[in-house]
This record gives C-alpha cells, sequence and structure tokens, in this order.
C-alpha cells in the first residue's frame, strides 16, 4: 500500500520538479541525500534537513523538520521549501499528498545498499537539483572511488566472517542480517556476513552468536565515544569495546577471543551516500588490519 | 448527630454543586470556542488566520500555501482534536462510572490492546497484502485495521464476561488483564518480523499524533465519535445509580444490563475511532473526569458532558504544543499529554488527598 502510494508520489513529484529545475529553496530527507547536496557544491540552497542528516557538521545549523518518516505537513511548509529531496520511505503518505497539494515538488529517491545504489542516488539528486555537469563529475569520483574499494575487497583470498552489532540492549544482540545497510557495506568491504540467515535487524540468541563464529564484531561509534577516538588519534580503544568483550557469548567467538571489535561512525558506515567508498576501504584495513 | 449547619444539608449540598457544575459546563464550552479559533491561528508556519480572514472578507483570493494550511493542515486537525479529546474523556468517565473504579479506563475493555495488535498487524503486514486490497484501503488500512481490533477485541471481552443475559463487571476486569497479555504477546510475535523503518512506525504510532489529520479520515472517524458522544448523556442516570451497587440500582429501577451493554458499545465505538486515527494518547481518559469530580462532584448528568468539554479543550492544548515547541518538527502529542498532565494531575491530588477517597 506504501509502496503503491510512494511511486504515484514519485511520478507526481519528478514530473512536477521537471518543471522547475531551478528550485531555490530545498528541503533534503535523509542523512545520505544531505551529504549528496553537499558534496555537490550546491549547500546554500538547502533550508532545511531531517533529523538523520548530521553529516557534514554545518548541515547541523539547518532547521529540522523531524524524523523522516514523521514529517509534520505544516513544520515542513514553515520552512518554506520549493523542492523535496527524500530518502525512499519519508512520510506518512497523508504528510506528503497534502505537501503535494501546496505545491511543492517532491522527489524520492530509491535507496540500495551496493555501489550502485550509491550512483543512483547521486544521479537522481543531481537531477533533481538541475546540475547534471556536477552530478557526473561526482558519479565518476564516487564510481573510482567505489571501484577502488571492490578492487581490494576482491584480491582478498579468504573472507572473513564480520558481525554487525547494532546495539546490546538488555544484553542481547541486535545483529545485522541479509539486506540491510550492514550488510551492504561488509561486503563492499571484501569481507562476508556472519549472519546471512536473518532478515533485517534481529536480535538474536547467544547460541546463534557462537554458531556464527565472526572473525570481526562491527559496531557503530556514538557522538562522544567519535570525539574520543579522534582525540586518542584514531583509536577505538573504549570503555564500548570493553563492554562488547565482557558479554560472554560475544567472548567466545574468535572475534572475542581475538578482541577484534571494529567501531565505526554510523552514518559514515551506513549511510551508502558520498562517504560510502572510502567507508569500505577504511572498514576493509580494519578488519584486515592484523592479516 | 446535632443539627446540621445549612450548608451541609444533603439537598442544599447537591443543589450547589450541579450549579456549580453548569457553570463550569458554560465556561468550558466558551473556552472550547476560544481555545479552537485559537488553534487555527496557531502553527509553524506563517499562515496568520486573520489574515486569511481579512483577505477573503475583502474578496480576495487566498494564497494556494495559506489555503492549504488553513484548511487542508490545521482545521481537519483542529476538529479531529475535539472529537478525539472528547471521545478519550468521556470514554474514560463512563468507565470509571460502570466499573466503580477510579482507576478504570477504556484499555479496560480491551479496545487498546485489540487497536494495537490492529495497528501493528497492517503497519508490518501492509505491505504484503494483495495489491488490490492495498489499493483498496489506501491510508485507511492502519485506521480501519485498529479500529477492527480494538472492536473485536471489546466484543470478544465482552461475550466471555456474560453469562445467562447477566455481564460481571469483575469478570470483564480480569479477563481484560488476560486478553491484554495475549494481544501484547501476539503484538510481539509481529514485531519479530518487523524491519527497522515498521519498527519507527510502530514507535510513533504508539506515541500518538495529530499530524496525520486530513479530511477523509476525519470524515471516517468523526461520526462514530459524534454518535458516541451525543448517545453518552443518555448513560448518566445510569451511571448515577450503578454507584449504589448493581443491586440498589436494581431497586431504583434501572435496567442494569442494559445500562452496561450500551456503556461498553459507546466506549468501544469512541475509543476505538480516537485510537484508530490518531494512535494511543494516553492519560485524557483518566485525568480529565478526575479533575470534574473534584470541581464539581460525581454526578454523571454534568460530569460526562463537561468530560466531553474538557477533554476537547486539553487536546487541543496539548497539540498546540506539540506543533509548536519543536518546530519545524513536531512533538508525539502522547509526550506532551503525560508531560504536561502528569506533574499537574499529582499537584491536584497532594492538594487534595483528602477528598479523594471517590
Amino acid at each position: 500500500m506504501k509502496r503503491l502510494a510512494l511511486a504515484l508520489v514519485l511520478l507526481a513529484g519528478q514530473a512536477a520538479a521537471e518543471d522547475q529545475p531551478e528550485a531555490q529553496r530545498v528541503l533534503s530527507l535523509g542523512g545520505s541525500v544531505t551529504e549528496i547536496v553537499y558534496a555537490l557544491g550546491e549547500e546554500a540552497r538547502l533550508i532545511g534537513r531531517d533529523t538523520t542528516s548530521n553529516w557534514p557538521p554545518e548541515a547541523n545549523a539547518l532547521p529540522d523538520v523531524g524524523y523522516v518518516r514523521a514529517l509534520s505537513p505544516e513544520g515542513v511548509l514553515s520552512v518554506a521549501p520549493d523542492l523535496i529531496i527524500a530518502e525512499d520511505g519519508a512520510g506518512p503518505p497523508e504528510a506528503v499528498a497534502v505537501l503535494q497539494s501546496a505545491g511543492v515538488a517532491f522527489v524520492s529517491v530509491a535507496e540500495r545498499y551496493d555501489a550502485e545504489g550509491v550512483l543512483d542516488k547521486v544521479d537522481a539528486v543531481a537531477e533533481a537539483l538541475g546540475v547534471p555537469d556536477k552530478g557526473r563529475a561526482l558519479h565518476d569520483k564516487l564510481a573510482a572511488e567505489l571501484q577502488a574499494a571492490l578492487g581490494r575487497a576482491q584480491a582478498v583470498g579468504e573472507p572473513k566472517k564480520v558481525l554487525f552489532v547494532l546495539s546490546l540492549q538488555g544484553g542481547r544482540v541486535m545483529a545485522g542480517g541479509a539486506d540491510t545497510a550492514a550488510d551492504g557495506i561488509i561486503r563492499l568491504a571484501g569481507a562476508q556476513n556472519a549472519m546471512p540467515g536473518v532478515q533485517g535487524y534481529k536480535p538474536v540468541t547467544d547460541e546463534a552468536v557462537i554458531a556464527a563464529a565472526p572473525d570481526v564484531i562491527l559496531m557503530m561509534r556514538r557522538g562522544d565515544e567519535q570525539a574520543d577516538a579522534d582525540a586518542n588519534g584514531g583509536s577505538s580503544h573504549t570503555a564500548a569495546k570493553q563492554a562488547v568483550l565482557a558479554m560472554p557469548a560475544l567472548a567466545q567467538t574468535p572475534a572475542g577471543r581475538a578482541g577484534a571489535v571494529v567501531m565505526m561512525d554510523g552514518l559514515k558506515l551506513l549511510g551508502f551516500g558520498p562517504r560510502t567508498g572510502e567507508a569500505a576501504v577504511e572498514l576493509h584495513d580494519l578488519i584486515y588490519a592484523g592479516s | 448527630m446535632v443539627a446540621l449547619s445549612p450548608d451541609l444539608r444533603p439537598g442544599r449540598l447537591q443543589g450547589d454543586r450541579s450549579h456549580r457544575a453548569r457553570r463550569l459546563g458554560l465556561f468550558l464550552a466558551l473556552l472550547l470556542a476560544v481555545v479552537a479559533v485559537v488553534s487555527l491561528g496557531w502553527g509553524a508556519s506563517g499562515t496568520s488566520l486573520a489574515r486569511a480572514v481579512s483577505d477573503l472578507l475583502a474578496g480576495r483570493e487566498l494564497a494556494v500555501q495559506d489555503r492549504v494550511v488553513l484548511m487542508d493542515i490545521r482545521l481537519p486537525r483542529v476538529l479531529m482534536g475535539i472529537f478525539v479529546g472528547a471521545s478519550l474523556a468521556v470514554s474514560g468517565a463512563v468507565m470509571q462510572g460502570l466499573f466503580r473504579n477510579p482507576l478504570a479506563d477504556p484499555g479496560i475493555v480491551g479496545v487498546s490492546s485489540g487497536a494495537s495488535l490492529g495497528a501493528i498487524l497492517a503497519i508490518v503486514l501492509g505491505s504484503t497484502l494483495p495489491a488490490g486490497i492495498a489499493a483498496f484501503f489506501g491510508w485507511y488500512l492502519v485506521p480501519v485495521a485498529a479500529f477492527a481490533g480494538g472492536w473485536l477485541t471489546t466484543m470478544a471481552l465482552y461475550r466471555i464476561a456474560t453469562r445467562r443475559g447477566r455481564t460481571s463487571v469483575a469478570t470483564m476486569l480480569l479477563a481484560g488483564i488476560a486478553l491484554g497479555a495475549i494481544m501484547a504477546a501476539l503484538s510481539g510475535l509481529v514485531i519479530l518480523r518487523a524491519n527497522d523503518r515498521e519498527l519507527r512506525d510502530l514507535t510513533f504510532w504508539g506515541l500518538g499524533s495529530l499530524a496525520g489529520a486530513n479530511w477523509p479520515k476525519l470524515l471516517a472517524g468523526a461520526p462514530i465519535m459524534a454518535l458516541a458522544l451525543l448517545y453518552a448523556p443518555w448513560l448518566a442516570r445510569g451511571l448515577n445509580a450503578l454507584a449504589l451497587g448493581e443491586a440498589a440500582a436494581g431497586h431504583v429501577g434501572i435496567r442494569v444490563q442494559k445500562v452496561k451493554n450500551r456503556a461498553i458499545l459507546t466506549v468501544a465505538a469512541a475509543t476505538g475511532a480516537a485510537v484508530a486515527v490518531s494512535g494511543g494518547i494516553g492519560f485524557v481518559g483518566i485525568v480529565v473526569p478526575h479533575l470534574l469530580r473534584l470541581a464539581s462532584g460525581p454526578d454523571h448528568r454534568w460530569l460526562l458532558v463537561n468530560s466531553a468539554l474538557l477533554g476537547a479543550v486539553t487536546l487541543l492544548l496539548a497539540d498546540m504544543v506539540s506543533r509548536t515547541v519543536i518546530a519545524p518538527a513536531e512533538l508525539p502529542i502522547g509526550i506532551v499529554t503525560a508531560v504536561m498532565g502528569g506533574p499537574f494531575f499529582l499537584w491536584i491530588l497532594l492538594r487534595n488527598r483528602g477528598g479523594l477517597d471517590l
């Protein structure tokens, strides 16, 4: 139902966007979309963002219209956008319908967790902004970075198994399974997901964690830990890492025994935006640091 | 007993309080009118009601954005706030009267847990439905599923608690807890299948919001709520008699079973429709009737009407905070009602500890 509504919204939005390529007040919804607008050098046209858009740091100065899936139509209209570029799934659909009836062009950008997905996003955002030349330049630059990452990934003889841990709430491991951004970036980094049998982000039992036998545990670094790490010259020997290794199930795994816990900034790691090539290389180096 | 002082004679006391309740009702009706108008002119965007009205009076067309903000965003939202607030408060008052328990709320008859399960099913499994069904319901899918879930649960509970034409209020209370647990478990099972986006949708649904208010939703939900609200005052005499206990109520000529049936139906309809269009908004159903009982006594003839008015005012005020405090983003209204209502209610309780034995 939602997908159908969104497809209609998408068609209508694109038609409207083509009518006015010179949109000067752009609202960007979705962390990776905002990153792409900045990477295209079109940030002067941005007049607002959603809660998930917090990179580059300058983006935080823009008015925040709320969570991308729970938009308030009047709040969005109050920043007076003439073009909204949104990641797939922005809504609710009622809100999007009202925005369109107010005459705001709405472009929805598809999300896929692979190298092609990143490049398609760049093309879609550049087209919506009416800057095809800048779009091509960014496309080529990112394609080269992603190609480099793929090159490294393919050079790996025996891919390591990586377990992505979204959270450890209540002592339960919330793992990243198939069809997630975590799965996508692990592949791009030339490793394999230790939980391929799970769909989406799911809590898994301690026994499943031990049976998966990951070589590396991958987690997102929170903001304060990021600052810590920067202060220590990028070292991720933080309290969070100690906490991970203190969990009996995780400590039992090859990753736990070797202390192989990798932490990266969440938006960079999972955003599938302009920093994905860089993130894949960084992750690759962290995973295969010892070998 | 010594001679009562004039003010404490039962008849006089009753008269005083009903007089007070009537004046309170008038005041609340005026307040609602004022708050509704202020609410129409209140929002994150620069659209001003005064300017729009003067434009219209001068025969000028409204700008597209002003028209959309006033007619398609704020007006349905204000009306929705009035209906939902009134429905939640009246449902609370009826339940507390029916169960003779100040802690009763519509959740007890299973409406909330059933409605949540319906909404969760629609949010998580909606995308797996055959395209024809999904297209037929459109964005009504979640509200319709919530309403159906609430209604079915209430009817099931009612059947369980009714033996030989007599509904046991105690059985209903206990079975409601059991059914609630079953619904929560089923919801948990469905949630396991949800992806992270659906999980976020569920969280926001649970916090409640009037942000999704639009004309189609209002036209679907408001008639049900309006019927229940209009019928509620007819329950007043029965609920007053039930305060004496079921047997005594029967002795004074009240058809107890009929009152119980109708009270449950009224609550199921009002709450089911309210939850369906606005998600889970807590607290209004408990706090509003209590404040009114403290202010003007437990007589349902006024309590039900005043609950509707104060419930509507409360929700409109909460919504005004919800849509402006972190503008251009929006705070879910369930958070506002709890954060503002909680401390206020505690303060009232502490001031009136003596008079609280309802």
